[in-house]
């Protein structure tokens, strides 16, 4: 007997893509560049951040046409977003077999409560999270993966070490807590007992971390694997320098290696100019887009 | 004195598997360059996604290293991904990589990550219970020479075979406790001679 969308074959798919570099593409080229770069999977959008945050108004799920073109041209795994809550636009991509949904804050909320049920789905799904609390309840609606939020497209690190630090901080303390204070901590940090007592137990998440929302050099990709992520997505960062297919190889490789600094510096070399970033304090309280989440 | 055991350390699920071969007893040692390669019993290639680690095995210069040990003898375990990476043919025109185990393989032919599964599956070779296998975005081998021993098949479909020194799962038995594969690997390992010299 077969069993499908198992906990363990959406978790496990997730595991598959450890110290790879997930891309954002917009078209079927896109997607070709950044799977001969090496790309372990490819996230499929009608706008990279950068240019969502331009647009403005509201960002919903891309166009299928350009979904569908993407899964047509590469062989490795397409991952698209679906907005937060919006449980018919992840129905949608089910229903159009991409390998992974991204629950994203990228993308306009469509529910100012509550977040899809993903334990629902028979494809996994992937979430963002700034601290333990927000982790462990994502996990708990069933997400088989997880990413910091960073702030997206806005080509700066700061968010995502942030996101990062804290939640590896928040995971020694518990594993060090006594077992009489996690109900408290629990209540203190708004994630489920049972996740938390798991979390103490093994000393780490139940499911695979990456790090997203604003790496922009294969400097950033590397910083964010020594702080312990166990992977990296990109999103503006690749499509908006000025050398893709270099800029694509340089950031797979510098995952890999985060701590190969001589290779480090030679992937660093010649790069041209990476994509031009924001200063966070420019941002106003309504263009964070990590805020978004509850 | 224990085996000394590798796992390609490129991309994808090299921690689980180094944890299943700590627990049967290996020593462990993570291999991305050439000269990782020296003194080493065996190896195990994850799973992954093939066509990231098959570019990167060529970029670190362990493509040519890694196809001569095993093609001298050297006992290698590869799963999903590290089964594509062996087989001589890829079907559908895709180059292969390593090319030593003489099968085709189909890559994702059980479909997309939606159809990926689980199940229990009998396997030669093995006492007990059948196998919990779990498949992801799995390959199969669809043609096997008769050098090829075929230890386990689902729907028709080869899913697991040895040939010599060479054992090839279309599973991952890292994602389960089952440590029954992992322990006949070693087996395999410590019932060969051979042992990596200097690259």
């Amino acid at each position: 007997m077969t069993v499908i969308g198992t906990e363990r074959v959406k978790r496990g798919m997730a595991q598959m893509q450890k110290n790879g570099v997930i891309m954002d593409v917009i078209n079927a080229e896109q997607a070709r560049i950044a799977e001969a770069a090496g790309a372990v999977a490819v996230m499929a959008l009608e706008r990279v951040p950068s240019d969502i945050r331009a647009a403005g108004g509201v960002a919903r799920m891309a166009d299928p046409t350009i979904i569908e073109e993407v899964m047509k041209a590469v062989s490795i795994p397409v991952m698209a977003k679906c907005r937060i809550g919006h449980i018919v636009e992840a129905r949608i991509l089910e229903a159009m077999a991409v390998d992974y949904i991204d629950e994203s804050e990228v993308l306009t909320p469509a529910d100012d409560k509550f977040h899809v049920n993903k334990r629902q789905f028979t494809v996994p799904f992937v979430c963002g999270a700034r601290d333990l609390g927000e982790a462990l309840r994502r996990i708990a609606e069933g997400a088989a993966m997880l990413r910091t939020k960073g702030e997206p497209g806005t080509g700066n690190i700061i968010e995502a070490v942030k996101h990062i630090r804290l939640v590896q901080s928040q995971i020694r303390k518990i594993a060090g807590m006594s077992e009489d204070e996690l109900v408290a901590e629990s209540k203190n940090l708004g994630a489920p007992l049972d996740l938390l007592m798991e979390v103490h137990q093994t000393g780490k998440l139940p499911v695979v971390n990456f790090a997203a929302g604003g790496v922009a050099t294969p400097a950033d990709a590397a910083l964010m694997m020594e702080l312990g992520s166990d992977g990296v997505f990109v999103g503006s960062g690749v499509f908006k320098s000025q050398e893709p297919e270099k800029f694509a190889r340089a950031i797979v490789e510098a995952t890999m290696n985060y701590q190969d600094y001589d290779l480090l510096a030679k992937l660093s070399k010649g790069l041209g100019a990476p994509m031009k970033g924001i200063e966070l304090s420019t941002l106003g309280q309504n263009e964070r887009m990590a805020e978004r989440g509850w | 004195m224990s085996q000394r055991i590798g796992v390609l350390n490129v991309q994808g699920a090299v921690s689980e598997h180094a944890t299943h071969l700590r627990r049967v007893g290996a020593e462990v040692h993570l291999v991305r360059r050439p000269e990782d390669l020296t003194g080493l019993a065996g190896i195990v290639l994850p799973g992954g996604e093939s066509t990231t680690i098959g570019k990167l095995l060529k970029k670190y210069g362990l493509f040519e290293p890694l196809r001569d040990r095993i093609a001298e003898g050297m006992p290698v375990f590869g799963t999903c991904a590290g089964m594509i990476l062996l087989a001589e043919r890829i079907l559908g025109g895709d180059d292969p990589h390593l090319a030593v185990m003489d099968v085709t393989v189909d890559r994702n032919s059980f479909g997309r990550q939606r159809e990926s599964f689980e199940a229990n599956v009998a396997m030669a070779d093995m006492e007990g219970d059948s196998f919990p296998a779990v498949f992801i975005r799995a390959p199969h081998i669809v043609d096997a020479k008769p050098s090829v021993r075929v230890l386990a098949e689902i729907d028709g479909k080869i899913v697991a075979a040895r040939q010599g020194q060479m054992l090839a799962t279309a599973f991952h038995p890292e994602l389960t406790d089952d440590l029954r594969l992992h322990r006949y690997f070693s087996e395999m390992v410590g019932t060969s001679s051979y042992v990596s010299a200097m690259s």
